[in-house]
């Protein structure tokens, strides 16, 4: 079925500001941007800001109302999955399991079990549907193995997506070195532990010309890295959750376990400083890392309590903050949001031009509402912005030119 | 026996005021007037115990529970005395015995206390912020007995009344805590509370001991033990926590010994008159030489025991205050 939206403020690649038009479709793929002619199936949008459907790297869990509550129209799912997704079966099962109305791109493990010791059957799962292949949330200690696993990934031309924490710095840590984590007298590691693991990972990524996204990026310093390998010419980018650019490890004060996040929460001059790479060009990608937990893995001693938070209703508001506060434009914005992740996926999504799928959201950056645990549409409401006012809220959803969420 | 109500005035505000806390979480955020007013209230109940018949009965009828979910021998056994002297009925829960082993929940396991209708409970946990998480959950008063490595508030009052009595002022006094600090919540709460009374605290164990950002609770940091007790007036020293270690952070005991232990040559070095506080359990030629830990003269940790009681005596009768209806504290 073909779709046209017209008198919408378009948010299109490569352009400064969003542009008055209208965009059409022949099936499920974008055929027409500017002035397009009215059809039997015409939406007028009515002068509201109309963009990409978010493609959301990296999430936990599938959560559709969640997802299209916040607009994401697309989510590339984490192997850490119970049981892991490191076996092409459970691959292409994850890969059927949001369609029609969400597309689910799931990350194959880069090692069976997750366990960094044996390599997961790394063409199989890509031939089964995987998009990319990822190191979950561990931390692959060998160098010996980390560099098969990217030249492995070069020659399938997968991206490799890196959690990137030097485990013997990390250990049990559940906070990073601070005066925070020093009062409440928790374990805690240094923040260099990013910077370490990334130093080496990029040294590799140069050996093997391997294609490398390093999920989250939290320090001052791993920056810099990334600011350097990229100017050098690598293949090499990198993202952050809206959690480490808007709140630091203060927001674990009363052991409030909804800000118990991994990387964990970090100091104000790291925060800082990823504002700064969201500016300047650093960070590729700002995904959700939506993973809801319920009171059974939250409601427990800081420590104790599982790791996450549930991001993707309030991605998008969120993220409108960074406009907002004039770090970076609205196009950028949906850069970081759709464009880099669906390149780095390699789907023909992600951005508003001819041939590519007719993922699209409408919204209004400037509605408000509240963040709230208790009203999510979320599994579970574990976030750390619970009464949070924000601004940015989505109208409507089109997957391949179907309306699944107005 | 003095009520209380007839405590000097001006000293602190009257009735609640005085300590208008409903719970006691930890020594963060305690007024230096609240915490004058704790050890205050003790002195009568180290009175009262060292005399035959140590009896009073204003909290008779309550029930104190004692929750430990982590092993505890003297600050079980020092909050159970505690609760008895003051006629309550106490009942000790041992994690070992409980649902905890079952899979059952600490919330639920706070919950099935609060029904059980306990007018105060006592709570130790080996993970930092669990005796908070359940005392959102209760109704009654909570007493942290000690929660990871966060805080062990009792510990410190009974540490500060300790040095009160023996040096008639914490204020201006420099005290070293040696040891483990990393692990140590004994050493986190008595940072903030002779912090708060106006003393001047050093810290001193191997680097890798020692929490990252101790410098910003205010306290001087060393690694040389013989430089920091010089010139101070007070040692607490710690035990090395095994139990909460991950890894290795120190190469034997004996060479711990060497770099920290408490020795007589080291004590001598460092002048005369110094007070040796230690929480125990003591680790007897690690942390500390016997010919010290024994000597009554210099050192405290029996005497520590003894105010360890009475303090507990003072935290379970001023928190259960409201409940009982004394005057003022409505």
């Amino acid at each position: 079925m073909s779709i046209a939206v017209t008198n919408g403020q378009l948010i299109l690649p490569d352009q400064d500001a969003p542009v008055s038009g209208g965009i059409a479709s022949d099936g499920d793929v974008i055929c027409a941007i500017g002035e397009v002619p009215a059809q039997d199936n015409t939406i007028d949008a009515k002068g509201a800001l109309v963009a990409p459907g978010i493609v959301d790297l990296g999430v936990f869990a599938i959560d559709k109302p969640a997802f299209h509550f916040g607009g994401i129209t697309r989510a590339a799912l984490m192997p850490d999955q119970s049981p892991p997704l490191d076996y092409p079966a459970r691959v292409r099962f994850a890969a059927y399991s949001g369609k029609p109305d969400l597309w689910v791109h799931p990350l194959g493990a880069a090692t069976v079990n997750l366990d960094s010791h044996e390599m997961a059957e790394i063409a199989l799962m890509q031939e089964a549907g995987a998009k990319a292949i990822a190191t979950g949330r561990n931390w692959i200690a060998d160098s010996g193995m980390m560099r098969r696993l990217m030249q492995y990934c070069a020659a399938l031309d997968l991206a490799l997506i890196i959690h990137s924490e030097d485990g013997g710095l990390t250990g049990n840590a559940v906070a990073t070195d601070g005066e925070m984590a020093t009062r409440l007298g928790l374990s805690s590691a240094p923040s260099e532990a990013e910077a370490i693991a990334i130093a080496r990972d990029i040294e590799l990524a140069r050996m093997t010309g391997a294609k490398v996204h390093f999920r989250q990026v939290t320090t001052a310093a791993a920056l810099d890295l990334i600011r350097k390998a990229k100017s050098g010419g690598l293949h090499i980018t990198c993202g952050i959750t809206p959690a480490h650019l808007f709140l630091s490890d203060l927001a674990m004060g009363n052991f409030r376990t909804f800000a118990h996040l991994s990387p964990p929460l970090r100091s104000e001059g790291d925060r800082q400083a990823c504002l700064a790479a969201a500016a300047d060009g650093t960070i590729d990608v700002i995904s959700s890392g939506h993973d809801p937990r319920g009171p059974e893995d939250k409601r427990l001693p800081f420590a104790d309590a599982a790791p996450g938070m549930a991001g993707a209703e309030s991605l998008l508001a969120l993220s409108l903050g960074l406009v907002r506060d004039g770090h970076i434009s609205i196009n950028r914005l949906f850069d970081l949001l759709a464009r880099n992740p669906a390149r780095i996926l390699g789907v023909p999504a992600g951005a508003l031009a001819k041939g590519m799928d007719a993922d699209f959201i409408i919204f209004d950056a400037d509605a408000p509402w509240q963040i709230s645990s208790d009203k999510m549409r979320a599994n579970a409401g574990n976030t750390p912005f619970d009464g949070m006012p924000v601004q940015g809220k989505v109208s409507a959803v089109y997957k391949g030119a179907k309306a699944v969420w107005l | 026996m003095t009520s209380p109500n007839d405590t000097s005035p001006g000293a602190y505000p009257n009735g609640s005021d005085a300590f208008p806390h409903h719970n006691l979480l930890g020594i963060a955020g305690l007024q230096p007037w609240e915490i004058e007013y704790l050890l205050d209230e003790a002195q009568q109940w180290v009175d009262l115990n060292r005399q035959s018949s140590k009896h009073d009965d204003r909290l008779a009828g309550l029930t104190v529970i004692n929750a430990f979910f982590e092993n505890s021998t003297r600050t079980l056994l020092s909050f159970e005395i505690a609760g008895k002297r003051l006629g309550a009925d106490v009942v000790n829960m041992h994690a070992a015995q409980s649902s905890i082993k079952k899979g059952e929940t600490l919330i639920d396991t706070a919950v099935t206390l609060n029904a059980m209708r306990a007018d105060a409970i006592v709570i130790r946990h080996g993970s930092s912020g669990a005796v908070q998480l359940i005392a959102d959950k209760v109704d009654c008063p909570v007493l942290n007995a000690g929660d990871g490595s966060h805080e062990h508030p009792t510990q410190a009052l009974l540490d500060a009344l300790t040095i009160r009595r023996r040096r008639g002022n914490i204020s201006g006094q420099t005290i070293t805590i040696c040891g483990d600090i990393l692990h140590s919540r004994v050493a986190r709460s008595n940072i903030i509370c002779l912090r708060t009374l106006g003393a001047i605290v050093r810290v001193v164990g191997p680097p890798s001991l020692l929490p990252p950002a101790i410098k910003e609770m205010g306290v001087e940091v060393y690694t040389d033990f013989d430089a920091a007790l010089n010139g101070c007036d007070v040692v607490m020293m710690l035990r090395l926590q095994n139990e909460r270690m991950q890894g290795q952070y120190i190469p034997s005991p004996g060479e711990y010994h060497y770099l920290y232990g408490l020795t007589e040559e080291r004590l001598a070095k460092a002048g005369d008159g110094i007070l040796v506080m230690h929480p125990g359990p003591m680790n007897r030629g690690v942390e500390i030489v016997s010919s010290i830990a024994d000597d009554a003269e210099r050192s405290t940790i029996t005497e520590q025991v003894e105010m360890g009681v009475a303090m507990r005596m003072a935290c379970l009768d001023i928190l259960t205050r409201r409940s009982r209806g004394v005057e003022g504290w409505t």
